[in-house]
């Protein structure tokens, strides 16, 4: 517990699916330059030639190369930009890897910006807006970037045009400060400043102090308005020297070093080729220092230099190199690695390779690809990945089963021809129907199961929400699907899923049935609905899991032992919950007191017992118990589940029970003829009085206090907190009461068990025990 | 006293679940339809915010439980009255409506309190924005990632309808709860601050309430925590807090780190713990209290309550155990960095 009082700074804040806290000590911020059409020619082809998933690639190699922001640009007059700005933002969100970072939404047109702040749930930058076209217009601009909650780059441009030199900056910068602080109410750190970097060493004299002026515009803005931010577009600054990116980055470096000492926070570059100031070679970096500083520059002679230098520099670029270790593992690791990292760019290749190596297709997708997606189930349940994550993963496993599927259905004609009596008639991709149950609108959880599947190559047929039971089954019957899947987060739509297993069972189905949904659970699944239907209820944990859940029960091989198993785990699931109930909300102890069992004490009438104190019985003739044997218990002491004597005729364990049974009876027989066993027991009672939940009973003229336990559960209204203590009149009540209590045992198993111990016969052994067990039990009765 | 004059002495309580309580009802298709709805062709079972139109005594009597509870806030039953989740029982054009009948449920409710209580605090009624069924940043499309079944725009048209119908049945406060995409939230921000810009009239103060639904600590949408906030701080909330998804044992590291980053007011109300095996929520109102209080004393929160499961029984021992806690005081922001 702290009483200091929290401190909050006014840094920007930006997000994606992560933050990003600009701070002092942040440094430079890299704003990624290539998903720009009019900066990167690839980029702009990509996006022409309608190739986003490529395009992505570019987004991501950005982020892979230290972007911290990525800037994306579609004005090209040859692009609808609202609609590519949309899909390219869109697909970017489907991609955690490139999304985690924010977005600076890039255009000179203002309706584009607005579409692409439509796509975006994190804090985005808007690059840009500004006063060209009067303050009017930048105010309602500003507006409404306030209400997406972006923060915003203001261009040095105002009614007179672009402001080159260092004053201008300095005038417009601060007018437009003023205008979004005072009128517009946005928040200081909100606003970032490009004061505008254009290329020097043109070759035109008024061109050479512009990076001076940028510099010097950013160290007294920066000064003006510290809780502001200045940027720029860093590549125009070398424009002249364009074809040579050896130069262009060193001249970058020098640039940014100089720029950021003044106070720039962020740029625009390309992060894959960044330049360290101190790693370029020496002439070249003085070479640049005069350009970018406009020393030594009267009559254009650093300029001079500087070109006739680059003219020996080979341009030799930097090779993007991406960490690869992970390439040079097994198949099957590359193939979990790309399925995990949600990477595309090997799986066909991978799967390839996968495919020659196994003995068929389809054995590539039960082995290493549901290897790698039970590998993301398991990251996602721990909460090492997150759903966006496991979507992707489903977009990589749907890529590879793609390569495989023209191999499998190769497969699947060549046995058709060579078996006369072929497995099963090939009916295209297994169909899955999804439905969220009647009452229950919620889908969400069910469409995420939907695109996974989906990708997984099942057809899915997908009856959206509030569907009653018999439209699902009707529907499912119609189209012979493989599977049903049922959906639901409500509590009542618990109950709506036991229905429709009963429906299922009346309607003689034998499709599996899956569950899943918020409130569904294991335990649920394995007490109320699995009973219900025979031929395979499985709960699905949740939409990872739903691809090797399906995979199972559709692979002929694996469905007999998969649901084999899972009728087990169920079976003890329900054992135990039978067996413990849940715990249910708790009384306190005084409060369970005062709902004991309403007795009528006025109206009881003593039962007198003929004798008080102790009486000891010998039995040695076990035939009067035989008959008064309970069968049931025995047969669960074998693990043999059911009903006495209905267990005899059981479809699956009738034989083994009517043989177990027999030998029982068998060896019964042996005992009390043989008079193996002897029964003892005693009997007695005492005069007994009850205080609270304490019995007093008087034996041979002492006091003996038997404390009984009283059930604490919260109840329904009218039902009672029961403790045996209620059922004793109490010591308030003028009457006299009497307990009564027995106790019985067994005796003479020793050395029958010996016997069958030295035989090995264990078999034996163990149905002597349980006899004796039951035989005890008889006694009671 | 205003909600930011009463937020300034004391930890609020928001009321607790609205659907555990209709379940009491154990209400039939008939009763979901009244008369009015008689011969409506789809189903209604299960369209609870239609209560507050057929069965308004009903939905009355759950507000005044939770008022007699202790709570400061109730939440108009309008969770899905947007004509975008209406539309799953064709009663999209009911949503002006239904917001309209809803807050009129919860005044009747405060009404009635106030009669018997003539000196007990001011109540406030928060306007309940749900999250839509529809999401903006995922696609519910396996072969297009970059499909949506619904636009920005629309969102910002359904929720502008229901903001209009909560202003204009009287709301104190608008409550944009149970967000699992951030997005849709921000379509809500982009709706309050538009609705009244337009009007002309100041905004009504705005509560932000997330859902971490992972356990890598996300939103359903992906963001991490921060990352939300961030993106809905422009809301310039009155509050930012969590709900649902998860118990207060779960999101105990949540509202704490929450309570570290919100320049604004924070607000907790969890479900009654996980559900159980049999789709319950069984943990006990002075379990959930103990969470709650702890909370209060380390000053991770203002406003406290209870989303699914939760009673009215959870909210009275709520209010019980933190009426005489200091609530957390404004974080000071620093004018410089």
């Amino acid at each position: 517990m702290s009483d200091q009082t929290i401190h909050i700074k006014p840094y920007l804040r930006l997000a994606g699916l992560e933050p990003l806290v600009i701070r002092p000590e942040t440094n430079f911020v890299n704003v990624g330059e290539r998903t720009n059409v009019t900066g990167s020619k690839k980029f702009a082809r990509l996006i022409k030639e309608n190739k986003y998933e490529e395009a992505l690639s570019v987004a991501r190699s950005q982020v892979e190369n230290g972007a911290q922001i990525i800037d994306v640009n579609m004005d090209d007059a040859l692009l609808e930009g609202v609609l590519a700005m949309t899909t390219f933002l869109n697909l970017v969100q489907s991609e955690p890897d490139i999304a985690k970072i924010p977005i600076m939404i890039d255009s000179s047109k203002f309706e584009i910006i607005e579409a692409g702040l439509k796509c975006v749930q994190g804090k985005c930058i808007v690059n840009s807006i500004s006063m060209k076209e009067g303050e009017a217009k930048f105010i309602e601009q500003a507006h409404i970037c306030k209400a997406y909650g972006a923060a915003v780059i203001v261009m040095a441009f105002d009614e007179k045009g672009q402001a080159d030199t260092k004053d201008r900056k300095i005038e417009i910068c601060s007018r437009a400060y003023k205008i979004l602080v005072e009128q517009v109410g946005f928040d200081p750190q909100d606003i970032i400043f490009d004061p505008n970097i254009f290329a020097v060493a043109t070759g035109i004299e008024e061109h050479n102090n512009y990076a001076v002026d940028f510099i010097e515009a950013t160290r007294v803005i920066k000064q003006q308005m510290p809780l502001a931010k200045v940027s720029g577009g860093v590549s125009n600054v070398s424009f002249s020297f364009r074809g040579n990116d050896a130069v262009r980055e060193a001249i970058h470096a020098v640039f940014l070093f100089h720029a950021v000492k003044a106070g720039m926070d962020m740029g625009i570059v390309n992060a894959g080729q960044l330049e360290v100031y101190d790693e370029i070679e020496p002439t070249l970096r003085n070479l640049c220092e005069d350009v970018i500083l406009n020393r030594n520059n009267d009559n254009n002679e650093a300029t001079e230099a500087l070109i006739q230098y680059a003219d020996t520099v080979k341009a030799k670029g930097k090779v993007e190199v991406k960490s690869a270790a992970w390439r040079e593992g097994t198949v099957e690791e590359r193939l979990a690695h790309s399925l995990i990292n949600g990477i595309t760019d090997f799986i066909d290749a991978d799967t390839e390779e996968a495919r020659l190596q196994y003995s068929e297709p389809l054995e590539v997708i039960e082995g290493p690809l549901m290897a790698g997606m039970n590998q993301v189930g398991d990251l996602f349940g721990s909460g090492k990945m997150f759903l966006p994550q496991v979507v992707k993963s489903a977009r990589v496993m749907k890529k590879s089963v793609a390569v495989l599927t023209p191999f499998i259905e190769a497969e699947k004609e060549r046995k058709k021809l060579a078996s006369i009596n072929p497995n099963g008639i090939s009916k295209g991709p297994a169909k899955i129907l999804l439905a969220t149950v009647k009452g229950d609108v919620h889908d969400i959880g069910k469409n995420i199961v939907g695109v996974v599947l989906g990708c997984n190559g099942y057809e899915i047929i997908d009856l959206g929400v509030m569907v009653a039971a018999d439209k699902i089954l009707t529907e499912a019957q119609k189209q012979e699907v493989d599977i049903i899947g049922l959906s639901g987060l409500i509590t009542p739509s618990l109950d709506e899923m036991v229905y429709i297993a009963k429906e299922m069972k009346r309607r003689g189905m034998n499709i599996p049935l899956m569950i899943g949904g918020a409130t569904t659970s294991r335990m649920h699944t394995a007490v109320k609905i699995a009973p219900e239907y025979q031929d395979g209820v499985v709960h699905v944990l949740d939409a990872s899991r739903s691809v090797t859940v399906a995979g199972s029960l559709l692979n002929k091989d694996q469905k007999a032992p998969f649901l084999q198993e899972l009728e087990t785990a169920y079976t003890a699931l329900k054992f135990d919950f039978d067996n413990k109930k849940t715990i249910k909300q708790s009384l306190p102890y005084l409060d369970a007191l005062k709902n004991k069992a309403p007795i009528d004490w006025n109206a009881f009438q003593v039962t007198t017992p003929s004798f008080t104190g102790n009486k000891a019985i010998v039995i040695d003739d076990l035939t009067v118990l035989v008959d008064y044997i309970d069968w049931k218990p025995f047969f669960i002491a074998w693990e043999l589940h059911g009903n006495f004597p209905a267990i005899l005729t059981d479809e699956k364990v009738g034989e083994v029970a009517s043989k177990l049974y027999e030998d029982a009876r068998t060896l019964l027989n042996k005992i009390v003829n043989e008079k193996w066993l002897t029964a003892k027991g005693a009997v007695g009672f005492w005069p007994a009085k009850a205080i609270e939940d304490d019995v007093i009973l008087e034996n041979a003229g002492e006091s003996v206090a038997l404390h009984f336990l009283r059930q604490q559960a919260k109840k329904a209204e009218g039902q009672t907190n029961f403790s045996l203590a209620d059922f004793i009149c109490p010591a308030t009540e003028n009457k006299k009461d009497y307990i009564g209590a027995f106790a019985v045992t067994i005796h003479g198993i020793e050395k029958h068990i010996k016997a069958f111990e030295e035989n090995l016969d264990d078999y034996n052994k163990i149905i002597l025990q349980a006899l004796a067990d039951r035989l005890a039990e008889a006694c009671c009765r | 006293m205003s909600i930011q004059e009463n937020l300034k002495k004391r930890i609020l309580i928001i009321d607790g679940a609205m659907g555990t309580m209709i379940q009491r009802h154990k209400l039939t298709e008939a009763d979901y339809r009244g008369t009015r709805f008689a011969n409506w062709p789809s189903d209604l079972k299960g369209n609870n915010d239609l209560l507050c139109i057929t069965q308004p005594a009903i939905i009355t009597g759950i507000h005044l439980q939770y008022l007699e509870a202790g709570a400061d806030i109730i939440e108009t039953n309008t969770f899905s009255s947007t004509s975008i989740a209406m539309a799953d029982y064709d009663m999209q054009d009911l949503a002006y409506e239904l917001n309209v009948a809803a807050a009129n449920c919860v005044k009747e409710a405060i009404n009635q309190y106030k009669s018997k209580h003539p000196n007990a605090n001011e109540k406030f009624i928060a306007g309940s924005i749900g999250p839509l069924n529809k999401t903006l940043s995922l696609s519910p499309d396996v072969n297009n990632p970059g499909f949506r079944a619904v636009t920005f725009d629309e969102v910002v048209i359904a929720y502008t309808e229901q903001i209009r119908g909560l202003v204009d049945g009287g709301v104190d406060v608008i409550l944009i709860e149970t967000i699992f995409d951030t997005l849709n939230a921000k379509a809500a921000i982009f709706a309050v601050k538009e609705f009244f810009r337009k009007l002309g009239k100041p905004e009504l103060p705005i509560m932000i309430s997330g859902t971490i639904t992972d356990a890598s600590g996300r939103t359903l949408s992906g963001q991490t925590l921060e990352a939300f906030y961030t993106s809905v701080a422009h809301a310039k909330p009155l509050s930012v807090g969590l709900n649902c998804a998860l118990g207060a044992q779960e999101m105990r590291s949540h509202i704490e780190e929450l309570a570290q980053i919100a320049t604004c007011y924070t607000s907790a109300y969890p479900n009654a713990g996980l559900p159980n095996a049999m789709g319950e929520y069984d943990e006990a109102p002075h379990q959930t209290a103990h969470f709650i209080e702890e909370w209060a004393k380390n000053k991770f929160v203002n406003i406290v309550g209870g989303c699914c499961g939760t009673t009215p029984d959870h909210i009275k021992h709520m209010a019980d155990n933190v009426k005489n806690i200091t609530p957390r005081s404004l974080p000071i922001l620093d004018p410089t960095i």
